[in-house]
């Protein structure tokens, strides 16, 4: 018995102390809280059959939102947490052995669990609707994306308060991941729930890819596609060449860990930095996964907020292409100091520099679609702008790290911690704000509010600035990436303070985002026209939020920017008057992914804690669902003409 | 939703042609695992096998289950097939180049 509680309490981690115990209890709150609300207000049914069965694109991008923004406050904490640890020489905040923990969390979640959902989301939300067709090639396919992204990130979360979480980094490096120096479940939940949600973002990848390759609307040329699509189209390549890279680097690593294989270990053959090499041929790419969609966001808004068309759209296509390809020649330049040599080293650094230019490219185009135009500083715009000088700095530092001789002075400095932040905050970040902004209405019907929207902006760029801008001098000082405390006479101590006082900024930025949204449910302007923004593409041709089926006749199009063309031409998004409705062919909701994807997570909890039971059970449920996928010959329904005729008549479209 | 927008989603018959290539992919693989696990030939031997059987594995999952060779509008898997040898390219021939500095450093 008494074995028993000291394996439960080790095992629960209620010898961490008191951070943990607070996590606990603010876990078990929220949850009664939502089980409670759920309840009380006859919700289940709702739950189930609105969301958690659902295969409608728009309500997946809404859910993959919700995700992001939950994961941006965990990986936004855990930000919090370590710079109040620094802020400071000598601080024992945290302890080491959580400093490294949650440095790991902070960057693994912010990759892949926060900026990944974030433009997946975007990808949902405005793709279909972009290029006028229904829904994506396969609406069952996405719904099992999304939920194995979900229980991924449950998973990955969970080891925060049960077993210890992940220590290695948000890169993982071997031999100190082996289970000879990280023994325990931590590093097993990274790379479990890193593969899971990976199969998620492959088979989303080839979702969109199939969806703009063959289900754009008639007129709907490549050279006529909205820049968004574009660069989801681009960046859908680039999924499905890179992640498969490092599904392989996590199945070894695994292997590694729970049968004793020697792939990436020190002794018996192995070679530890081939799994860092792997990991960057995925690494680089995603970096460009997540920052594409960002630059497509940005074409949009600027584009419809300065009431011109793009400037330079075959340019904008090319570099986006360009960028695409280099991407995948650069990887090297993440380990340069591991000292492959003078050639190899020589190469990546040009190929790594070669990537300014089509990027130079493209910020060229934004300052020359601004040239000239009414430009309108909505929120969404007003992150557009920001963008440019902030991701300037960051690409600039990129450069300056793309020099192998100089790499060896601030490899894995403050220097790289402030450029990568500058980039993906710049970029990512800014570029998910301003798509927040911009597609807020078509999501769900009410505009966010302007002002707050300007506080939002303003608090967290200065912030942002104050948080990272004093790391590039840090870094230069000598100052080395995770380092959990410090000795006083570096002169670190008041640049790190400063830094720390900027991330707080952050913070209230986005709890003003928060309360912003918050506000905005009950009190924001409702959307009535479908186009707030006097939108130029065909999202803004319907309701906000689009109905279930998005267009009642598929709109022909005839030129880039089908819906300012329309409007030019006083035509209706529905085509010329009379033309009858046809019943609309669309998917049946099914609770299946969800199910799957549960059995997915018994799987992964399985190979975490070696349980290899549980994972058996995992496994042949998720076979068992699998099989009876592909006896379901019934999958799908017609919408009858009369309930388009209502709905449409609704929207004063007849 | 019409038959014609389903040139190829039509049922055959039995699908004999899955069935094949699922048997002829496990074959694959388990020889593959005979070899390294098995035998007891020179490394070089076994890893340049398996690379062919690897490819074997390849031709089958495209002719099989990944309907290579149709199509009903234009081609898209040619290009993406072009794509992809160059991403093969690049992870295989970049990191015998990269990792080359172990064999000098050794």
């Amino acid at each position: 018995m008494h074995g028993v509680v000291n394996w439960a309490v080790h095992f629960f981690m209620l010898d961490e102390g008191p951070l943990i115990w607070l996590s606990d209890f603010l876990i078990i709150c929220a949850s009664l809280g939502i089980l409670a609300v759920l309840t009380k207000f006859r919700l289940w049914k709702w739950l189930w059959d609105e969301w958690l069965t659902t295969v409608d694109h728009k309500k997946i991008g809404i859910m993959y939102m919700i995700a992001a923004i939950l994961m941006l406050f965990r990986g936004g904490t855990d930000g919090l947490l370590m710079r109040a640890q620094l802020a400071w020489p000598n601080m024992h905040f945290l302890n080491a052995d959580h400093y490294d923990q949650i440095f790991t969390t902070h960057g693994t979640i912010m990759i892949l669990f926060m900026a990944m959902p974030a433009i997946i989301g975007f990808f949902n939300v405005a793709v279909p609707l972009q290029i006028g067709c229904r829904d994506v090639a396969f609406p069952y396919l996405n719904a099992i994306s999304f939920w194995l992204f979900f229980f991924a990130a449950l998973l990955f979360n969970l080891s925060f308060v049960v077993g210890g979480s992940p220590d290695g980094g948000w890169t993982s490096y071997p031999p100190y991941v082996e289970n000879q120096f990280d023994p325990g479940p931590g590093e097993n939940y990274y790379l479990v729930a890193l593969s899971i949600t990976g199969i998620g973002t492959i088979a989303t990848g080839i979702n969109f890819l199939v969806t703009i390759l063959r289900m754009r609307a008639p007129g709907m040329t490549f050279m006529r596609l909205p820049m968004f699509t574009w660069s989801v189209f681009v960046t859908s390549v680039i999924i499905l060449f890179a992640f498969p890279v490092l599904a392989v680097a996590l199945a070894l690593l695994l292997i590694d860990r729970d049968f004793g294989s020697h792939f990436f270990t020190v002794d018996g053959g192995g070679a530890p930095m081939q799994y860092v090499n792997l990991f960057w041929f995925w690494g680089h790419p995603e970096v460009y996964i997540v920052i594409l969609p960002a630059f497509g966001i940005f074409s949009e808004v600027i584009s419809t907020f300065s009431h011109k068309r793009i400037f330079g759209y075959s340019a904008m296509v090319v570099s986006m292409v360009a960028i695409a390809i280099l991407s995948f020649i650069t990887w090297v330049h993440h380990f340069f100091t591991m000292g492959a040599g003078p050639g190899v080293n020589s190469f990546f650094g040009v190929s790594t520099m070669a990537i300014a230019i089509p990027t130079g490219v493209k910020v060229f185009n934004w300052l020359f679609t601004m040239h000239k135009g009414r430009i309108e500083f909505k929120t969404a715009m007003l992150w557009a702008i920001g963008f440019i000088p902030n991701f300037l700095i960051g690409g600039l530092t990129g450069v300056m790290l793309a020099v192998p001789p100089a790499d060896y002075q601030y490899h894995n400095s403050y220097f790289l911690i402030a450029h990568f932040h500058y980039v993906l905050i710049g970029g990512t970040v800014f570029g998910v704000f301003a798509g927040l902004y911009y597609w807020w209405p078509k999501m769900f019907g009410v505009l966010l509010n302007e002002k707050l929207g300007r506080w939002h902006f303003w608090t967290f760029m200065i912030g942002f600035n104050v948080c990272f801008f004093p790391q590039f001098f840090l870094g230069f000082m000598g100052m080395t990436r995770r380092m959990y405390t410090y000795p006083a006479g570096y002169g670190w101590g008041v640049v790190n303070l400063i830094s720390t006082i900027g991330a707080f900024l952050m913070g209230v930025g986005f709890i003003i985002l928060v309360y912003n949204i918050l506000w905005s449910a009950r009190y924001g302007e409702r959307d009535v026209t479908g186009d707030p923004w006097d939108g130029r593409t065909l999202e803004w041709a319907t309701t906000s939020p689009a109905p279930h089926y998005n267009f009642a006749i598929i709109p022909t199009v005839k030129g880039r920017d089908a819906w300012w063309l329309m409007k030019q031409n006083g035509e209706s998004i529905n085509g010329p008057k009379g033309v009858p409705f046809r019943p609309i062919h669309m998917p049946n909701n099914s609770g299946r992914p969800f199910i799957m994807s549960l059995f997915f997570f018994i799987l992964g909890a399985g190979f975490v804690f070696q349980w290899w039971i549980l994972a058996i059970i995992g496994f042949v449920g998720v076979l068992v669902c699998m099989a009876q996928r592909s006896f379901e010959y019934d999958d799908s329904h017609y919408i009858p003409v009369e309930e388009i005729e209502k709905t449409e008549a609704a929207a004063g479209r007849l | 939703m019409e038959a014609k927008e389903h040139k190829f989603h039509r049922e055959e018959g039995f699908p004999w042609k899955h069935i094949l290539g699922l048997f002829l992919s496990l074959l694959l693989t388990a020889i593959a695992f005979w070899l390294a696990l098995a035998t007891h030939q020179p490394p070089a031997l076994v890893i340049t096998i398996i690379v062919i059987l690897g490819v074997g594995q390849l031709l089958v999952q495209l002719y099989m289950f990944m309907h290579f060779t149709e199509s009903d509008d234009r081609a898209w898997q040619v290009p993406a097939l072009y794509f992809g040898l160059f991403i093969v390219f690049c992870v295989v021939g970049g990191s015998i180049w990269i990792m080359t500095f172990k064999s000098i450093v050794a």
